[in-house]
C-alpha cells in the first residue's frame, strides 16, 4: 500500500475539516504497512502483514469531547465520521481538563523514514530467516526468532491551522538460539530505522555463541555483586525511569520523583554525576518524529544532566496550571557514555557477572522504582578480566534509580531494543556494583 | 496480563488510547453496541463462501471466524469522568491448510468477494510457507456439530445498562474513597462482547455471544510530610458475566480476617472503595516484614495469579515444545517428566484442572476458536502431573486423538492458537473455613489480592507480592504488614502446600490481559481456588530508600 504524500494528506485532512461545524476540530490520520516472520524448532511458524489506514476525527464544544473513527475514505464517509464526533460531542460530559487545539507550529524536516525498509519484500525476511537457520545448522543450536517491519505516516490538522507530518520506517530483529540439550541459551535483539543496517547472521552468531557457552552453567550464591548490563539488559530497567517522568505525580507526591512536603526532585541531584539522559528527535542513530502525538514540537530534551533532574514531562493541562513550558514525553531516549566496548569493560572488571539480558521486570515498589526479574540467555562469571564461566540465572530486585547511584563505568553507546516494550533507545553497556540478586533460578 | 499496556490505555486519552490499542477497535456510538449487521444465514453463505473457494484451491481444510468485537471502556478520576469509549472491531479471518501448511489472511471487507480474495490469499501464504515446513499438520479429529449457539448465560446485559449508570456508580465508588481517607482515586469499567460466527470443512456452523466484565480501581493515600504513598487496588475479579456482577448481593459476600471483605459473584465497589481507602491510609504506618519463613495463607483473588504464572503458563504444550522460546519462554514441565506418568508437581492436596466451561469464567465458551466443544480436564491429580493443554494440531504429540478446546484468536485479524484454559485449584475435601487456615499458624501472613509478579522462561523461580499484608501470630490474625513478597520455586511451592479450604470459600480470580505470542495477543482468562496455606516459604522485605 502507498503511503500518502503530505500533499495528498493535506488535501484530503483540509476537506475533513471543511465538514466540521463544531467550535474545535482535529483529525489525525495514521497509515501502516507492518509485515513479520516467526520462527521456533528452526523452522518458520507464522508470517504476515496487514496495511491500514485510519482516520480519527475529536470535536469539541466547549469543553465536551466527542471523537470517531473510520478507514474509509470516499467523501461521504469523511462528512459521517465528522458528523458522529460532534454527535458524541453534545452528548459527552464536560471534560474540566480539557485545553483548547493548538495553534499552527514549526517542527524541524524528521529524518525517520528510510526508503529500503519501506520497500522490504516477503522474500528479504524470509532471506533473513534462512541466514539464522544456516547458523542454527552450523553451530548446532535450535533458532527461535522473530523479524517485524513497519512504515507509517501520521498526520494531524486541526481547525486552528495546525498540520503535522511525519513517515517513519522502522525494523525490530530478536533471535534466541538454544543449544540441542537445552542446557544453554543465548539472545541477541537489534531495531533500525533503516533495514540495511539489520546484519541478521551476525546477531544469529552472537545468540549461537552466547548458548554455547553458556551452557553447563554453575550455580553461586545470590548476593550483592558488581555487573555489567549490556545495552538490552539496561533498557528494560532505564525504561522505568524514562516512562516515569510525568510532572502531574511527582507534585501528586505519587512518584520516585516527589520528596518530602509535597516537593519533587526536579533540580536535585537524584543519580551519579556521570549520568546524563537527553531526547533528540534528530539524532541520526535514533531519529524519532519531531512532534508529540498531541501537535507539540519534539526538540532536543536534556531531562538528566551530571546526575542533576533537568525536566519532567507535562500534559498541556498541568503545564497551565503549573504555568510552565509543556514539555512533552520523549519519543526516543538516549543516555550518553564512554569509549570501551562490553570486552573492554570485562578487561577492567576484577570479579563481576556479564547480564545479557533481563525478563520479566515488574515493579514491586513504586516509591523507589524498585523492580524484580530475571537474567537470562546468557550470564557469565568474570574474574581478573575474563569470563570463566556460565553462571546460572538470578532473580534481581534492584532499583535503576539505586543502581545508577552505584555506577562504576559506562561503555560505548548502543541502539537497543526492549523486550518488554518494544521501544529503541541509544544506550551505554553499565557497570554497576552492588547490584542485588536475590535467589537462583534454574531456567535456562 | 501485559501491564505496560493497560497503565498506558488507563493514562491516555481517546485518541492515543485507540492508536495505541488497536484491539479495542473503531469508536462507535452507544446505542449501536446493540445491532446486529448479519444474520445467522447471511454469515452462513458468507462462511460457504471461504469455505468452498479454499476447497477448490485443493486445501484440505479451512476455518472462518467473522468476529465483531464490542468495547464499552469507562475511566473516571475522582470527581470527574475522565473518558467513556465504546468500540467495535468487524471483519473476517481465514485459516486454511494447503501442502500440510498452515496459511491465515483476514479482511474487515465482509462480502462474498472480500471474503473470496482473503481466502485466496490464505491458500497463498500456505503454500509460500510449505517451503520450510518439516513436518506436515497433523488436525485431531472433531466432529462437525452443524448449526449451533452459544451464550454467556448473563442475566443483564451491560450494553444495555444506560452509561449515565455505570459512571455514577463509579463516582460514587470514588466519592466513598475520597471520604475514607484517599488522597487519589481512578476508577475503571470494562465490558466485552464478542460475537463470533465460526464455520469449518468438517460440518460445524457455530454462532456465539461471549460477555466478559471487569470493574476496578487505584486508590492512593499519600503523606506529602515523610513523601511516604501506598495504593491498594480493588479486590474485585473481571468475569464472564453480565451487569449482574456489579449488583451486590449479601450472599456473595465473605467476611476475611482483619477488616477484609471478600467477593464471590457479584461486587459491592462502593463498599470495597470505602475499605481500600482505610486500608490504604493505615498501610502508610504498618510495620513493614521481618524477612524469613513463614507460613502463608493466600486468598483465591490472590493465589490465581500464582495459579496462573507457575502451572497454567508451564503447561501450554506450545511452550513445552520451544514454539515460544524467544519471547515467552520454555517451560521446566517438559514431555519426559510427564511420561514417567509420576512427576511430582505438588503435595497430595493438589488438584489443579482446566476448565472452559466454568460458569462466570472469562474463559468460558461452547466452543473454542477452531470448532471444538468445550470440556473439563485434569493437569494435576494428587500432586502429579497427567496432563497439558493442547488444541487440533498438538494432541497428538501427546498420543491423545481429542483437542482439549483451547484454542483463541484475540480477534478476527489475528491468527488463533493455542492459549490458556480456566485453570483452577480444587477445593480441599475436608471442611475447612479461612479461619482453619490461621488457627494453627504460629508464624505466617495472609495475603489477599494481585500485586507484582515475575516468573522466569521455564517457570521455576517466582515472586509474588499482593495487596493487602496481615501478620499472622500464634493462630491470630495481628496487624497489617507493608513491603512483603515470596519468592519460591514451582515445584517447592506447590509441595509446601498443606491445607486447603473447602468449596464454600471457592471462587475466581482473572486476568483481562494475558499475553502471548509475537506478534502479541492477548486473551482473558480465570483461575479459581479456595483459600490456601503453603508451609515455609521465603518471605524478602522489598522496602528500600532513594
Amino acid at each position: 500500500m502507498a503511503l500518502l504524500t503530505k500533499d495528498e494528506a493535506q488535501a484530503l485532512l483540509k476537506k475533513v475539516l471543511s465538514y466540521s461545524k463544531a467550535d474545535e476540530c482535529e483529525v489525525n490520520l495514521t497509515g501502516t504497512n507492518t509485515g513479520n516472520i516467526r520462527y521456533a524448532r528452526n523452522s518458520v511458524s507464522t508470517s504476515g502483514g496487514i496495511s491500514t489506514y485510519t482516520l480519527v476525527v475529536q470535536s469539541a464544544y466547549g469543553k465536551k469531547l466527542g471523537t470517531a473513527t473510520i478507514n474509509e475514505f470516499d467523501d461521504a464517509s469523511l462528512e459521517k465520521v465528522v458528523r458522529r464526533s460532534e454527535e458524541l460531542a453534545q452528548l459527552a460530559p464536560e471534560n474540566p481538563e480539557y485545553v483548547s487545539v493548538l495553534g499552527p507550529q514549526k517542527y524541524a524536516e524528521p529524518i525517520t523514514y528510510v526508503p529500503a525498509t519501506a520497500a522490504i519484500t516477503p522474500k528479504m525476511r524470509a532471506d533473513a530467516v534462512a541466514q539464522s537457520l544456516q547458523v542454527a545448522k552450523e553451530t548446532k543450536t535450535v533458532a527461535a526468532g522473530f523479524m517485524e517491519d513497519t512504515t507509517t505516516v501520521n498526520v494531524m490538522m486541526n481547525s486552528k491551522g495546525l498540520f503535522a507530518y511525519n513517515t517513519s520506517t522502522g525494523v525490530n530483529f530478536s533471535i534466541t538460539m538454544r543449544t540441542e540439550d537445552g542446557k544453554g541459551s543465548g539472545y541477541a535483539t537489534r531495531g533500525y530505522n533503516d533495514i540495511t543496517k539489520l546484519d541478521a547472521k551476525k546477531a544469529s552468531q552472537i545468540a549461537a555463541d552466547k548458548g554455547v557457552k553458556s551452557a553447563t552453567a554453575r550455580a553461586i550464591e545470590p548476593g550483592k555483586y558488581t555487573v555489567i548490563l549490556e545495552p538490552a539488559a539496561a533498557a528494560v530497567l532505564m525504561e522505568n525511569i524514562f516512562f516515569g517522568l510525568d510532572a502531574r505525580q511527582a507534585d501528586e507526591g505519587r512518584s520516585f520523583l516527589s520528596t518530602t512536603g509535597g516537593k519533587t526532585r526536579l533540580g536535585e541531584k537524584l543519580v551519579d554525576e556521570r549520568v546524563n539522559i537527553y531526547s533528540d528527535p534528530l539524532n541520526p542513530d535514533l531519529p524519532t518524529s519531531t512532534w508529540a502525538a498531541d501537535g507539540r514540537p519534539q526538540e532536543k530534551v536534556s531531562w538528566i544532566e551530571k546526575g542533576v533532574v533537568k525536566n519532567l514531562t507535562f500534559s498541556r493541562y498541568w503545564a497551565e496550571k503549573k504555568g510552565v513550558k509543556a514539555v512533552p514525553p520523549p519519543a526516543g531516549v538516549i543516555m550518553e557514555g564512554g569509549t570501551k566496548s562490553v570486552e573492554e569493560l570485562i578487561k577492567g572488571t576484577k570479579k563481576g557477572i556479564l547480564v545479557t539480558r533481563l525478563w520479566y521486570i515488574r515493579p514491586v515498589d513504586p516509591q523507589t522504582l524498585l523492580l524484580t526479574g530475571l537474567t537470562r540467555d546468557g550470564t557469565f562469571y568474570i574474574e581478573n578480566g575474563e569470563i570463566k564461566y556460565p553462571i546460572k540465572n538470578f532473580r534481581f530486585n534492584e532499583s535503576p534509580v539505586i543502581m545508577l547511584n552505584n555506577l562504576e563505568e559506562l561503555g560505548k553507546v548502543e541502539r537497543t531494543v526492549s523486550v518488554e516494550s518494544n521501544t529503541n533507545y541509544l544506550l551505554p553497556p553499565m557497570k554497576i556494583r552492588d547490584f542485588t540478586f536475590s535467589s537462583l533460578s534454574d531456567a535456562v | 496480563m501485559k501491564r505496560r499496556e493497560f497503565v498506558q490505555l488507563a493514562g491516555l486519552g481517546i485518541g492515543g488510547m485507540l492508536v495505541s490499542v488497536p484491539m479495542m477497535g473503531n469508536p462507535i456510538p452507544v446505542e449501536a453496541l446493540l445491532d446486529s449487521p448479519l444474520d445467522a444465514l447471511q454469515k452462513r453463505q458468507l462462511a460457504d463462501v471461504a469455505l468452498t473457494t479454499a476447497k477448490s484451491m485443493s486445501a484440505s481444510y479451512a476455518d472462518i471466524r467473522i468476529g465483531r468485537y464490542l468495547n464499552q471502556f469507562i475511566s473516571t478520576r475522582e470527581n470527574k469522568v475522565q473518558n467513556i469509549a465504546n468500540t467495535e472491531s468487524f471483519g473476517a479471518g481465514i485459516r486454511v491448510i494447503v501442502n500440510g501448511t498452515w496459511g491465515f489472511a483476514s479482511t474487515n471487507t465482509v462480502t462474498t468477494e472480500g471474503i473470496r480474495k482473503a481466502t485466496q490469499q490464505a491458500v497463498a501464504i500456505a503454500k509460500a510457507n510449505s517451503k520450510f515446513q518439516k513436518e506436515p499438520v497433523k488436525l485431531a479429529p472433531v466432529k462437525g456439530y452443524g448449526e449451533v449457539t452459544w451464550k454467556t448465560p448473563i442475566e443483564k446485559n451491560a450494553f444495555e445498562v444506560p452509561v449515565s449508570e455505570k459512571t455514577d456508580l463509579l463516582l460514587k465508588a470514588n466519592a466513598a474513597a475520597l471520604q475514607n481517607g484517599a488522597n487519589f482515586v481512578s476508577s475503571n469499567l470494562f465490558q466485552v462482547n464478542e460475537q463470533k460466527y465460526f464455520a469449518s470443512t468438517e460440518g460445524s456452523y457455530i454462532d456465539q455471544d461471549i460477555h466478559r466484565i471487569w470493574p476496578t480501581f487505584s486508590i492512593t493515600a499519600i503523606d506529602k510530610a515523610t513523601n511516604t504513598f501506598k495504593t491498594r487496588q480493588a479486590l474485585s475479579a473481571p468475569m464472564g458475566m453480565g451487569y449482574e456482577y456489579m449488583i451486590p448481593k449479601a450472599f456473595d459476600k465473605l467476611h476475611g480476617p482483619a477488616d477484609v471483605m471478600l467477593y464471590k459473584n457479584s461486587y459491592d465497589m462502593v463498599e470495597d472503595a470505602t475499605l481500600a481507602a482505610q486500608q490504604a491510609k493505615a498501610m502508610l504506618t504498618a510495620k513493614s516484614v521481618e524477612p524469613g519463613k513463614y507460613s502463608v495463607v493466600l486468598e483465591p483473588n490472590h493465589l490465581g495469579l500464582t495459579i496462573h504464572e507457575s502451572v497454567g503458563h508451564p503447561l501450554e504444550l506450545d511452550r513445552v515444545l520451544g514454539y515460544e522460546a524467544n519471547y515467552a519462554g520454555t517451560s521446566f514441565a517438559t514431555l519426559d517428566k510427564w511420561k514417567t506418568g509420576k512427576f511430582n508437581y505438588g503435595s497430595k492436596l493438589v488438584n489443579i484442572f482446566a476448565d472452559k466451561t466454568q460458569p462466570g469464567s472469562l474463559g468460558a465458551v461452547g466452543y473454542d476458536d477452531e470448532g471444538v466443544q468445550c470440556k473439563r480436564w485434569d493437569l494435576i491429580k494428587d500432586g502429579v502431573l497427567v496432563n497439558y493443554q493442547a488444541i487440533r494440531d498438538q494432541v497428538h504429540i501427546l498420543g491423545q486423538n481429542e483437542s482439549h478446546g483451547c484454542c483463541y484468536a484475540q480477534s478476527w485479524s489475528d491468527v488463533q492458537f493455542q492459549r490458556m484454559a480456566n485453570i483452577s485449584l480444587a477445593p480441599g475435601k475436608d471442611p475447612y473455613s479461612i479461619n482453619d487456615m490461621i488457627k494453627d499458624v504460629e508464624k505466617g501472613i495472609y495475603i489477599a489480592g494481585r500485586g507484582s509478579y515475575s516468573i522466569d522462561q521455564q517457570r521455576y523461580n517466582f515472586q509474588f507480592g499482593g495487596t493487602v499484608f496481615y501478620e499472622i501470630k500464634n493462630g491470630a490474625i495481628g496487624s497489617m504488614l507493608n513491603d512483603v513478597a515470596y519468592q519460591s520455586n514451582t515445584q517447592e511451592f506447590w509441595n509446601s502446600c498443606t491445607k486447603i479450604c473447602d468449596e464454600k470459600d471457592y471462587r475466581l480470580f482473572g486476568s483481562f490481559f494475558d499475553g502471548k505470542g509475537q506478534p502479541s495477543q492477548v486473551s482473558a482468562v480465570s483461575h479459581g481456588s479456595s483459600t490456601t496455606r503453603f508451609d515455609g516459604i521465603n518471605v524478602i522485605n522489598t522496602g528500600r530508600t532513594l
